[in-house]
């Protein structure tokens, strides 16, 4: 590979390892695994080779009740279980008809902008944790900490939900709780300021991420990147805006852009700061939501065995690794006859080979971190 | 020590044995006693407390069970290690395997023959005290190297030579810096370089003119990459490389090369004492200057201060900061800190040209600009503590 | 743009091959033979009028009643905010249709995913290979009529009847 420029002409050889970087690792994220061809730093491919957390769960889609899917779509991705149980019930619903009542869309929202700072918690900590700064790891984990309470006050469990279910939400929402939920925004918002001022405008950490594997807007066409990593590429795109669901429309939220403020436009830093500004946003749609919360049922009446007319559907959710898509087909039975779940971490896994050319191995790190792929989204 | 032992063997204590068996047989005893009664718990103790630290600046707890406040968890942590299965991979080059811990901590271990405890504690006053420092830390490379290869495992061989790279390169500011107090003190001997100094702090090294103030900062960065701590700990960097050059290494052999690391940072305190903060000095108080066990123990004590407060500052730059990326981390060096210490190094040279024998006004001038950053520091680290709301993690509300 | 345009703009251009809208239902799709496949999709995302710049999803559907296979496209514009969705009937002994690496990159996992769980041989992609499962896996999935190998590298995938299992 490389060539010693005194040796009078004679090229010296060197062999490039070959170094497999996972499937157990302590920084990627869930089990993945790369094929690492490198000469000791710069890497001249990494390939990487998922399905080692393939479940089938589009072929159990197949076998189960549509009532009886809904767990099974929260391990899809179990960072952001409310979304794909929201996408699925969405989805059943679009094919039957059915309208949900008011006081579950709000509790649907509220759900799920908790469950989306979660996410992006795990994503932010994670990522400074890979590129060494441990400490805001483990407060972002605190932060969880108060949600994964509020979720199991919520619905039971803290991490596979089962709550967003088809025509509403399982339980209901209590005041106590949405009393709680307000404090813990106020005291969420500075939050946010202290993981910028410990960690966002830190020198080091700009340096190891500016100008790192940039993404240009043609490369996230051509490989279908979608959520923040699509928005950090300078594209104001956002599901929530652009196709609405649910009562977005009704909420006054912005849409956080990359700017290529420390770097260019689609590096590894935009894609973290519009996930910290993301947070910050869905902490305003929490508190609109909480005080626009109606009364009434949590759920419109489903019959027990749900048979939907035949047809077939494609649904998208804003979740907080992109654009869930579930392509759910019906034959009016009461099992679906084909559940495709489409996820962002799985195009953005395909874009890794591409830009990983010439990056360094720590890069390779903060390149997956800052994709924020995650292993369960990818091999279903 | 020596003049200690001459006098016992006068007395007559070792008839028929020849001089140089007792003096070796003292040797041994003594690093057997700093080994084991000092060396051994201190870097016990401060494994336990950058765990401790870690964990408070982390809102966690840290280990506090085994021990008042869990400060015999190194105890456990030891004992348990010991008992351990020893595993070497099949593939492995045994005997360098084997080896390469303990290469690594002689090259630790033997820094503490010269560091200067007080003014009659220390082992061996040699005159080229800081030159051994140096040469004697540069053993660690081999170890790490040794333990990189041996383990016949890619990512131990990146991690060792990644090492091996950043060690040698931040050799090179830390000397300059060195060399820069060398100049200032005009010995190389460490009890020289602290009697050069005065227990008041505007007669430190530190504060003597503003190039030896510089050549403090380069001399603790390049310290701090030299002993693998973050921000510079690329080798063990544990998201990128497993464990780096320790990956196989399982049980006691692993320890011993974090024995080192913890007890290194000791040292990196030492030396910044020594060098620059005005060692064992004390201020020159009647009743205990007469007694002399009492003041080598206050010497000891201010000391022990001075030096491990710079471990603490160490811990708190790891909890801190990211790691830098390897490029980074050599430019940095080569680009940046060597020139740098170059300045450092011909400033002082130039101002000893100026003024022989120290200039007071500068020495109090730069001790006021020292409070002066340190103030500035502190205003900032209550603005930082008054804005996280601290009180709210306190009070939990669920 | 509805959808109705779109289908009537890519019938001018490739009459014969494309056919069957269906306008009524929610998600408005039609169907294309399968060598034309990679030239409407290509006309599709160069049309300014349609400019469809991003290929959704490409999956599969297995009809054994029908003896097919679909491939089915969904394809989004971001900047007129219409979507479409593109079928391809295929023979289910035999199913071939040529890649659409060539008109979006994101094709290369999307496809090695289809052939990967229902079998389907993509011509002219670069790697097809299985993605998901192990390389030595036996079988198609998501195939309706699929049967699961008895053991895999030695070990069996049957589960013990419940009778032997108490009894053991």
């Amino acid at each position: 590979m490389s060539e010693a420029p005194h040796n009078g002409g004679e090229a010296f050889h060197t062999e490039d390892m070959t170094i497999s970087m996972g499937p157990q690792h302590p920084s990627t994220h869930g089990v993945l695994r790369f094929i690492v061809k490198t000469d000791g730093e710069v890497m001249s491919e990494a390939i990487p080779d998922v399905g080692y957390l393939h479940r089938s769960i589009e072929k159990i889609g197949e076998k189960v009740t549509w009532h009886g899917y809904v767990p099974y779509t929260d391990r899809a991705d179990y960072l952001a279980a409310m979304f794909t149980n929201q996408a699925f019930c969405m989805a059943a619903e679009k094919l039957a008809g059915i309208e949900v009542t008011r006081r579950g869309e709000f509790c649907r929202v509220i759900a799920c902008e908790l469950n989306r700072i979660a996410s992006h918690l795990i994503a932010v900590g994670t990522f400074g944790q890979d590129i060494g700064a441990v400490t805001p790891f483990l407060h972002a984990l605190r932060e969880r900490e108060t949600i994964n309470n509020f979720m199991e006050e919520i619905c039971g469990a803290r991490l596979t939900y089962n709550y967003i279910r088809i025509g509403g939400v399982g339980y209901d929402i209590l005041p106590e709780t949405c009393a709680r939920v307000t404090e813990f925004i106020d005291h969420f918002e500075p939050i946010v300021d202290e993981y910028n001022r410990l960690l966002s405008y830190n020198k080091i950490f700009v340096e190891r991420l500016a100008n790192v594997a940039t993404i240009t807007r043609e490369d996230a066409f051509q490989y279908n990147i979608v959520g923040p990593n699509l928005r950090a590429c300078g594209l104001k795109w956002d599901i929530r805006r652009d196709i609405p669901y649910s009562v977005y429309p009704e909420l006054e939220f912005d849409i956080p852009v990359g700017a290529g403020e420390k770097g260019t436009l689609g590096d590894c830093y935009d894609r973290y700061i519009v996930r910290i500004r993301e947070m910050e946003e869905s902490c305003k749609i929490l508190r609109q939501c909480l005080k626009m919360l109606p009364k009434g049922p949590a759920i419109a009446k489903v019959a027990r065995k749900f048979k939907p007319p035949a047809g077939e559907v494609y649904v998208r959710v804003e979740a907080p690794r992109g654009d869930m898509g579930f392509y759910v087909v019906s034959d009016g039975s009461e099992y679906p006859y084909r559940v495709r779940i489409r996820t962002g971490s799985f195009t953005a896994m395909s874009l890794i080979d591409k830009i990983s050319r010439g990056l360094m191995v720590a890069d390779l790190i903060a390149l997956i971190a800052s994709l924020d792929v995650d292993a369960p989204e990818i091999d279903r | 020590m020596q003049q200690l032992v001459d006098q016992l063997i006068q007395e007559g204590n070792f008839p028929g044995v020849p001089k140089e068996i007792v003096y070796a047989a003292a040797m041994l005893l003594a690093a057997f006693a700093v080994l084991s009664f000092f060396v051994a718990p201190l870097a016990g103790v401060t494994s336990w407390l950058e765990r401790r630290v870690w964990a408070r600046m982390q809102s966690r707890v840290g280990p506090n069970r085994v021990g008042p406040q869990g400060i015999l968890q190194w105890l456990a942590d030891g004992i348990k290690n010991l008992l351990k299965e020893d595993i070497i991979p099949a593939a492995a080059d045994k005997w360098l395997f084997s080896l390469a811990p303990y290469v690594v901590f002689v090259g630790f271990l033997a820094t503490f023959v010269v560091i200067p405890f007080g003014s009659q504690l220390i082992v061996a006053d040699l005159n080229i005290g800081i030159l051994y420092l140096l040469a004697v830390t540069s053993l660690v490379v081999v170890g790490i190297l040794m333990a990189g290869w041996a383990s016949n495992n890619k990512w131990s061989l990146l991690g060792g030579m990644r090492s091996a790279a950043q060690i040698v390169s931040y050799e090179i500011p830390a000397g300059l810096a060195v060399l820069t107090i060398i100049f200032a003190a005009g010995t190389m001997s460490m009890q020289g370089i602290i009697k050069a100094q005065g227990w008041a702090p505007w007669d430190w090294l530190l504060f003597y003119n503003p190039f030896t103030f510089g050549a403090f900062f380069l001399y603790f960065t390049a310290a701090l990459a030299e002993g693998n701590r973050t921000p510079f700990d690329i080798p063990e960097a544990e998201s990128e490389l497993v464990a780096g050059y320790v990956t196989e290494y399982s049980g006691m052999r692993f320890l011993f090369f974090f024995f080192a690391e913890w007890g290194n940072l000791y040292v990196i305190g030492a030396i910044a004492t020594t060098l620059f903060l005005g060692g064992w000095q004390v201020p020159p108080i009647p009743w205990v200057t007469d007694q002399p066990v009492l003041l080598a123990i206050l010497q000891f004590v201010v000391f022990f201060v001075k030096a491990y407060f710079w471990v603490f500052v160490a811990m708190w730059v790891r909890g801190t900061l990211p790691r830098v990326r390897v490029d980074q981390l050599m430019s940095l060096c080569w680009k940046y800190m060597v020139p740098l210490s170059f300045v450092c190094l011909l400033g002082t040279a130039g101002w000893m040209v100026l003024f022989p024998r120290g200039n007071r006004l500068a020495s109090v001038g730069m001790f006021l600009v020292g409070v002066a950053i340190l103030l500035q520091f502190a205003k900032r680290v209550r603005y930082q503590i008054r804005h996280a709301r601290p009180e709210l993690y306190w009070k939990p509300y669920i | 743009m509805e959808a109705k345009e779109i289908y009537a703009r890519t019938e001018r251009k490739f009459s014969g091959k494309v056919s069957g809208f269906q306008g009524d239902v929610v998600d408005p799709n039609f169907r294309v033979e399968a060598q034309a496949i990679v030239e409407v999709c290509r006309y599709l995302r160069d049309d300014p009028e349609s400019n469809f710049e991003v290929l959704s999803d490409l999956t599969g559907l297995d009809l054994p009643k029908e003896n097919k296979l679909q491939v089915v496209y969904h394809l989004y514009s971001y900047s007129k905010r219409h979507q479409i969705v593109l079928k391809v009937d295929l023979p289910r002994d035999n199913p071939h249709v040529s890649t659409m690496e060539g008109v979006w990159k994101v094709a290369n996992w999307l496809e090695r995913e289809v052939f990967d769980l229902f079998g389907v041989v993509f011509e002219g992609h670069s790697d097809l290979r299985r993605i998901l499962l192990p390389e030595d896996w036996v079988g198609y999935p998501l195939r309706k009529d699929y049967v699961e190998q008895e053991e895999y590298d030695g070990i069996s995938t049957q589960r013990a009847p419940l009778v032997e299992k108490l009894l053991r």
